[in-house]
């Protein structure tokens, strides 16, 4: 076995052991992104990670570490990392430098990571292909005519063709989760406030949780176990105290929600999905028909949420502080020129779109009312939770779609996040599980939870990857 | 459908500059997706608000944190334009 086909638990093994050192390891990845051609990364932090890795080899001889100490890892390129450049995928931020280090960045530096680059995304994280980011779309690694998925599609394409042993992604409606099921890795989205959003640069706030993309589900939980917990800095983090799950299958009800096995999801997925399920059905679980009546909402719901929470938040970039900044007459027209060149058309769309539905004389009609519709997707879920422990149903309604299929129509490319922007709306934790493949391309389950029961998703994960 | 007015009213209310082509884009993609969001008029009103559960957000005290004079730095070194540690603007009068 490659060293850099090694799971995180596998990785730590060996150093352990002393079979390799981090520096081993680092350099083995380093050579295999030189190598890439997937444009996974947007940039490459080679001295920081073998700096990084030197340290981490002497705190792995002197004997206090732990399980992330030394593994090299890749992060979203809209995560700070401090002195490193951070692009969040726009023009707008091409040369910005980090000034300093997010939360999960600082947290997971304590324990002695190594970053080996930042990763590849839609711009400021709004897509769901990757081709909305200025630096060119992420290949998939099972074939690379077709998408990696968005936007997390660097971190996702980089844990599946083994350019880094893990990654960290953000998901504001399913970032993490359809790239994770695109490129066949497990992606976590953790309930809204498990992890800081610190340094995170920021979509939509009351959406965004940043959470990791790994080999397997055990790799999954040892990040999410490093990077939750309350944070000063993030008011909505909350103090998070993870306890071990073992679910008994027998026990489990499983709720598969009507509405989400209709017209749109494609035939193969709809197998793939259906015989875990059955698999889940013989182990002894009880498997329950569950309605989520405002679905039908959900994909509008999450359409005028994000882009006005986008409109607020994008606000910042105004050729003042920070990125580009264009000539003008005056500050006004410094403003409109520095945001006109410096964003691209999918986030110009979102900004227009959301100081639309913000505007006065359309804020009832739009915002409010999908604030109304958000509580109505809430109480599908808390009824639904009242019945069942978790809930099974596809990530993405197709599998991963060609390079341009989908670019000519911008609703087109909303639908594929049909089945994950609820999870974001209702603050739930979400996890995406390669299940099977239609071809060469990788099917991911999806299994939410209910608000902070990471644990029984995982746990139960854990179970269908063995079986 | 919007009309091409509107939609370079709310690009100026964004602080965008957009071409003729780029408006005139904005115009049919914001109209498809204005139209689908027609859909919520057929949403119910909720019965009851629900308790705020999954969020439990607190405020903080208002205090002032000492950062490392190397953070400002950093964060003075990313101004487009300065002079003296001040961001410089064009003029606002």
């Amino acid at each position: 076995m490659e060293l850099t086909e090694l799971t995180i638990t596998q990785a730590h093994k060996g150093l352990k052991n002393k079979e390799f050192t981090s520096v081993d390891l680092t350099k083995a990845y380093l050579g295999k992104i030189k190598k890439s051609d997937l444009n996974t990364f947007i940039s490459v932090t080679e001295d920081l990670a073998l700096q990084q890795a030197e340290q981490a080899d002497k705190k792995i001889a002197s004997g206090n570490f732990d399980e992330l100490t030394g593994v090299p890892c890749a992060i979203k390129d809209a995560i700070m990392v401090e002195g490193q450049k951070c692009t969040a995928g726009s023009k707008i931020l091409e040369n910005y430098l980090a000034p300093y280090d997010a939360t999960v960045i600082k947290k997971m530096k304590e324990k002695g990571v190594v970053i080996l680059g930042k990763t590849n995304l839609d711009e400021f994280a709004m897509g769901g292909s990757g081709e909305n980011s200025a630096y060119g779309v992420t290949k998939n690694p099972h074939d690379k005519t077709r998408v990696a998925g968005g936007s997390s599609s660097g971190s996702a394409a980089a844990v599946a063709d083994n350019l880094a042993c893990y990654s960290l992604g953000s998901d504001t409606g399913g970032s993490i989760r359809l790239p994770a099921s695109f490129c066949g890795v497990v992606g976590l989205k953790p309930t809204y406030g498990a992890v800081s959003r610190y340094g995170l640069i920021p979509f939509g706030s009351s959406l965004d949780q940043i959470g990791p993309m790994t080999k397997n589900v055990e790799d999954a939980k040892i990040v999410f176990k490093s990077i939750c917990g309350k944070d000063p800095a993030d008011a909505t983090s909350i103090n998070y105290n993870f306890e071990e799950a073992s679910e008994n299958i027998k026990s489990l009800k499983i709720g598969i929600p009507k509405e989400y096995f209709t017209k749109g999801l494609d035939k193969n997925v709809e197998k793939i999905v259906k015989s875990v399920i059955k698999k889940v059905e013989n182990a002894g679980a009880e498997i329950v028909e569950i309605n989520l009546p405002s679905t039908e909402f959900a994909l509008a719901c999450y359409y005028i949420i994000a882009p006005s929470e986008a409109s607020a938040n994008l606000a910042r970039f105004d050729g003042i502080k920070y990125g580009l900044s264009e000539e003008g007459r005056d500050l006004l027209d410094v403003y409109q020129k520095s945001r006109g060149h410096g964003f691209g058309a999918e986030v110009k769309r979102r900004i227009m779109i959301g100081s639309y539905a913000l505007s006065s004389g359309y804020y009832d009609a739009y915002y409010k009312k999908a604030q109304e519709v958000r509580q109505l997707i809430k109480q599908d879920f808390a009824k639904a939770f009242e019945k069942v422990d978790l809930i099974f149903c596809p990530v993405s309604p197709v599998p991963a779609v060609k390079i341009g299929e989908r670019t000519q129509d911008p609703l087109s490319m909303y639908l594929m996040d049909v089945y994950t922007v609820s999870v974001n709306l209702v603050g739930l934790p979400g996890l995406s599980l390669p299940v099977g493949r239609v071809g060469d391309l990788p099917v991911g389950l999806q299994i939410i939870g209910n608000h902070f029961q990471e644990n029984r998703i995982l746990s139960v994960g854990l179970w269908i990857e063995k079986n | 459908m919007i009309s091409i007015d509107e939609v370079q009213h709310i690009a100026k209310l964004a602080r965008l500059e957009l071409g003729k082509e780029e408006v005139e884009k904005m115009q049919k993609d914001m109209s498809a997706i204005l139209d689908y969001f027609n859909l919520l008029k057929k949403a119910p009103k909720p019965k009851a608000l629900l308790e705020k559960k999954g969020n439990t957000s607190s405020l903080r005290e208002d205090e002032t944190k000492q950062r490392s004079a190397s953070t400002a730095e950093k964060i003075i070194a990313s101004f487009p334009d300065k002079k003296d540690g001040y961001i410089k603007v064009k003029n606002i009068f």
